[in-house]
């Protein structure tokens, strides 16, 4: 390609001009570098002489006081406490801790343990690091140290705020805990906050004080302070406050929660009240507990381990973490996806013989003399499990795992606690990816009765009963507002189940609590404008072996604890206009309706009456042991302190 | 003026080239790194070994990489210049690849026994591709739509992947150094303007965005805005390092604190001070003094390129020297203005000062390529 020379002329003079315009660009950014550098070391460089020299002024960050987590009344289960407190700043300290370390330990009692625990922290981390010397110091301790100061040098006595938790074990599960920020902690937050590096900063861990750390933590302030040559603090020079972090309030009632924590006892149990029509967890109790308290001021090796040790696990949150087998409150799931298939109305009748049998294998019904004919209600109110091996074939499996994740089971609820589980609605998919096996007919018999693959927390037990009550894609909700600002979705889709179907299963639910062959008749509430549906279940934990089942059946009383059935109840009052749904497992209790069923309609109670469950409204010849009960339990009355200018 | 134009008899051949390289320019970049190797033995506590040695060596291995570099013929690098993007930018692709399954930014690749930085060679081929676009495209069509949106992709693209490792520091510098090359090539000014008004646009849009629910950059990158505009609203987290750079770099004063006197730098007060933050070692102990010099003699460095380029008739030639010349005017004048606190902070070298081989390197080889352009112009 040849070009003319007029071009090459041409080129040359525009990239002349270009170049020069350029050269005007670059001159002009060099220049306003320059203007920068005469400004900053010319014209200013005595300040920063002055910063720079000694480092004579520091700036001390002001760590902000945490959110307060309300309950739905307005009482404080989240609070901060004064803590005082002294550190030690090595650098302060003209480099070596011991002697300021021997004459403290004169001020206030310092163990030999804590001592060389202490010296292994000086030497480990960096000589401006402050360290914590002793906390939760008596205000006398704190005003000793205080006076002895000038002959203390690097000694910071400070007063500063920590987490307490007033109602102790009550909501442990549900708003977690806080605690010191490990090195862990910070290699998982991107851009760590700077605060989070302060000595003894303690932040949100689990549950909702760990999954809203970032609403509850608030700002830092800063204040800047000149210090003299060793360190000490001459004056401040400014301050600015932190902002306070956000109050969260909880869907859940403390004193329905303490009651339910009560009621619970020494079993290792849970359960969950929601509200039917917001889907508020009004109250979701899991026991044992633990005391978070603990927690926050660092808990003893000993008590952890006692924690840790304990059979009835205290540290797991059984409500949404534990998975059961839901037994006979999953026919409500079977019965729907039967109705709602076409496959059976509610008039259809099975018969019942005591058992199935399926390519020469029998499936027991409980009834070992069988329930005769049986139509959709009656197969809940007497529990009959043929009816549901019979509906099983016909609707299959896939269909029964549709409905059981349109009732909520098998679905993870976006809550903000830790380790939610999905539970398992299983279906031939699912068996072949996680077992690569084919799905088998008997899987679906046991499926159809909620024994099996299929596992429910208490949680997604409460959401199926809500929906059922309701007919409404309920979703639980534990967040009721932050900082005043309401946090409860406005209203939910309708469920994609016919009215028709819904009302046959109510109607069963009826008839178990409420008519003559109910089996949780016991249970009933006797009050009209309260009338309570439900339904009972056992789950098995163990297989019986044709040994056992020769032997006669073995009363679960006579098996160790650990092998016992699971006892679940789901219900919901009042049955015509629902407001609360509850569900109740006790792990290994035995029968759902001698031991789940008592248990949940006294929940039940206490949340309609807004207290302590009337006797009257109990069949007459309970009243005398729920007497007994309430006199036994310690409950929390609200005197407790509210919201206001105190930081309790 | 394109090689094919002038004489080749004319162009010095064989051992004689020496007599034609630019002299003056290897000795104000042996000048530069030399006050490098100064400060390095400086903030290693007076320790030769830690940095200023190694560094030196690297030099050695730099300066004969340039000079060699001279020695080759311009038509060379023109015939090399699409397949050396070519390769880069399958570099590119290969790092955002292995960048996946990696962790956070990944912008090495390991071939054989050497280290590459695809992106930092990338800067250099793209201005070879760009000069060799511009030489071989017609004079009338420089500012015709189409013929603007060739380069414009040309740049987009690696641009993009280098944005993806994520490294957004170079890709700023990728697309700024590519506008250099098409500036100086003569492409309308309107475009630039266009350019220009977008980003201003697109930078209100992406303030305003905060706190809505189309919010376009995350929250502590949002933060890190804020910690530029004002660093001391966040004293000890981000806006730490730019205010303790900020006093070091102020209580330097006219003449500073003397040679290894500096006080900020020696207590650690600095992070990254023998790369990113050296510029601010050397205000402390040197001063206004310091400071001004270092940056009088990066200004001589650019000032010659920019004469060479000028005087040069091959416009393939006059481009390169143009697009490494500007590019190394980015590498300071960000680096410098960062320290300052004039851009938000990022981690960018001050080239040939800073330690570190990649820069080094890269700036070499540009400055071989300036060197070629200079020995090979037609006369």
């Amino acid at each position: 390609m040849k070009k003319s020379q007029r071009d090459i002329v041409d080129s040359n003079r525009g990239i002349t001009r270009r170049g020069l315009l350029l050269a005007g660009i670059q001159i002009g950014t060099v220049t306003t570098l320059a203007l920068k550098m005469r400004s900053m070391q010319l014209d200013h460089a005595d300040e920063y002489r002055m910063l720079a020299d000694g480092n004579s002024i520091k700036i001390r960050l002001l760590p902000p006081s945490r959110g307060l987590i309300l309950d739905r009344t307005g009482l404080i289960v989240a609070g901060n406490e004064q803590n005082y407190r002294v550190t030690l700043t090595r650098e302060e300290a003209g480099g070596d801790v011991e002697p300021v370390l021997q004459r403290l330990a004169q001020l206030i009692p310092i163990s030999d343990a804590r001592m060389s625990e202490l010296r292994d922290e000086f030497s480990k981390r960096s000589a401006i690091t402050p360290i914590v010397l002793a906390d939760r110091l008596s205000w006398e301790q704190f005003s000793t140290i205080a006076v002895n100061a000038p002959s203390l040098p690097g000694v910071t006595p400070e007063s500063a705020l920590s987490r307490a938790y007033p109602r102790a074990g009550d909501l442990a599960h549900v708003m977690g805990y806080v605690g010191p920020v490990s090195d862990y902690d910070l290699s998982r937050i991107e851009d760590p906050d700077p605060v989070l590096r302060l000595p003894d900063f303690q932040l949100g861990k689990i549950g909702v004080e760990g999954r809203l750390e970032e609403v509850l933590r608030g700002k830092a302030g800063a204040r800047r302070v000149e210090v003299n040559s060793t360190g000490r603090e001459m004056r401040q020079l400014s301050r600015q406050e932190g902002e306070q972090g956000a109050t969260v309030q909880l869907t859940v009632d403390a004193q329905l929660q303490n009651y339910c924590a009560q009621r619970l006892g020494e079993e290792s149990a849970a359960a969950v009240v929601m509200d039917c029509h917001t889907g508020e967890l009004v109250a979701i109790c899991s026991s044992p507990s633990f005391d978070p308290n603990k927690f926050v001021r660092g808990i003893s090796t000993k008590d952890y381990r006692g924690l840790m040790d304990h059979d009835h696990r205290p540290l797991a949150d059984k409500t949404v973490q534990g998975v059961y087998p839901p037994g006979s409150t999953f026919k409500l799931v079977t019965l729907l996806a039967g109705l709602e298939a076409g496959v059976i109305n509610s008039g259809s009748r099975f018969f019942c013989p005591g058992y199935t049998e399926l390519g020469g294998r029998r499936f027991h019904c409980w009834s070992r003399g069988g329930h005769g004919s049986v139509d959709a209600v009656k197969s809940l109110e007497e529990s009959c499990d043929v009816y549901y091996y019979e509906l099983a074939q016909r609707v299959g499996i896939d269909r029964i795992a549709i409905m059981a994740r349109k009732l909520g089971i098998g679905v993870k609820h976006d809550l903000p606690m830790s380790a939610v589980s999905e539970g398992i609605a299983p279906d031939r998919a699912w068996k072949q990816a996680r077992y690569d096996q084919a799905w088998q007919i008997g899987d679906s018999l046991n499926a159809s009765i909620g024994q099996g693959y299929v596992l429910a927390s208490p949680l997604q037990l409460a959401v199926m009963t809500a929906r059922v009550a309701s007919g409404r894609a309920i979703e639980p909700q534990l967040i009721r507002s932050i900082d005043g600002v309401r946090k409860l979705p406005e209203d939910f889709p309708p469920l994609d189940i016919s009215e028709a179907s819904l009302k046959v299963a109510r109607a069963g639910m009826d008839a178990v609590m409420n008519s003559a062959r109910g089996t949780a008749r016991k249970a009933r509430i006797e009050r009209e404008e309260w009338r309570m549906v439900g339904k009972t279940g056992t789950s098995q934990v163990r297989n019986i072996t044709a040994a056992e089942r020769a032997r006669g059946v073995i009363s679960n009383d006579q098996l160790p604890w650990e092998r016992r059935d699971h006892a679940l109840f789901v219900c919901y009052a009042p049955y015509e206009a629902p407001r609360y749904a509850v569900s109740v497992v006790v792990e290994h209790g035995g029968g759902g309706s001698t031991v789940a069923a008592p248990i949940a309609r006294d929940i039940l109670l206490f949340a309609l009456n807004g207290g302590l469950p009337p006797l009257d409204a109990v069949p007459s010849n309970q009243r005398a042991a729920m007497e007994e009960r309430h006199n036994a339990m310690q409950l929390y009355t609200p005197e407790a302190p509210r919201p206001g200018r105190s930081r309790a | 003026m394109s090689y094919l134009d002038y004489k080749v008899a004319q162009v010095p051949t064989g051992l004689r080239k020496v007599f034609f390289i630019n002299w003056p320019l290897v000795l104000l970049i042996t000048a530069v790194c030399c006050i490098g190797f100064l400060m390095l033995y400086s903030v290693a506590g007076g320790q030769i070994e830690t940095w200023a040695q190694p560094q030196m060596y690297r030099f050695a291995v730099g300066m004969v990489i340039m000079l060699g570099l001279a020695f080759v013929p311009m038509w060379f690098w023109r015939g090399i210049s699409v397949s050396a993007y070519v390769v880069c930018f399958l570099l590119l692709v290969a790092v955002d690849l292995f960048g996946a399954i990696g962790m956070g930014a990944q912008r090495w690749i390991d071939i054989g026994p050497i280290r590459v930085q695809p992106s930092e060679l990338m800067k250099i081929s793209q201005v070879l591709l760009l000069a060799a676009y511009y030489d071989w495209l017609d004079l009338k069509k420089v500012s015709r739509p189409l013929w603007v949106l060739i380069p414009v992709v040309l740049i987009l693209a690696p641009t993009a992947l280098v944005l993806m490792q994520p490294d957004l520091g170079t890709s700023i510098m990728l697309i700024t150094g590519g506008g250099i090359v098409m500036f100086a090539a003569g492409v309308s000014l309107w475009y630039f303007a266009v350019v220009i008004g977008a980003g201003v646009g697109m930078v209100y849009a992406v303030m305003q965005s905060r706190g809505t629910d189309w919010q376009l950059l995350k929250e502590y990158q949002f933060r890190r805005i804020d910690t530029f505009l004002d660093p001391t609203a966040d004293p000890l987290g981000a806006g730490y390092n730019i205010i303790q750079s900020q006093i070091a770099l102020g209580s330097g004063g006219w003449s500073g604190r003397g040679f290894m006197q500096g006080t900020q730098s020696r207590l650690n007060f600095l992070p990254e001070k023998h790369t990113d933050f050296i510029f601010t070692v050397l205000s402390e102990e040197f001063g206004f003094i310091g400071a001004f010099s270092l940056l009088t003699l990066y200004m001589l460095i650019v000032g010659f390129c920019l004469y060479s380029a000028l005087s040069n008739r091959d416009r393939f030639a006059s481009l390169i020297t143009i697009g490494i010349s500007g590019t190394f005017f980015l590498y300071f004048a960000i680096n410098m203005a960062t320290v300052m606190g004039l851009l938000p902070a990022k981690g960018s070298p001050l080239p040939l000062v800073s330690y570190g081989g990649t820069s080094l390197m890269i700036l070499m080889l540009g400055f071989g390529l300036v060197q070629s352009a200079h020995v090979h112009r037609p006369r």
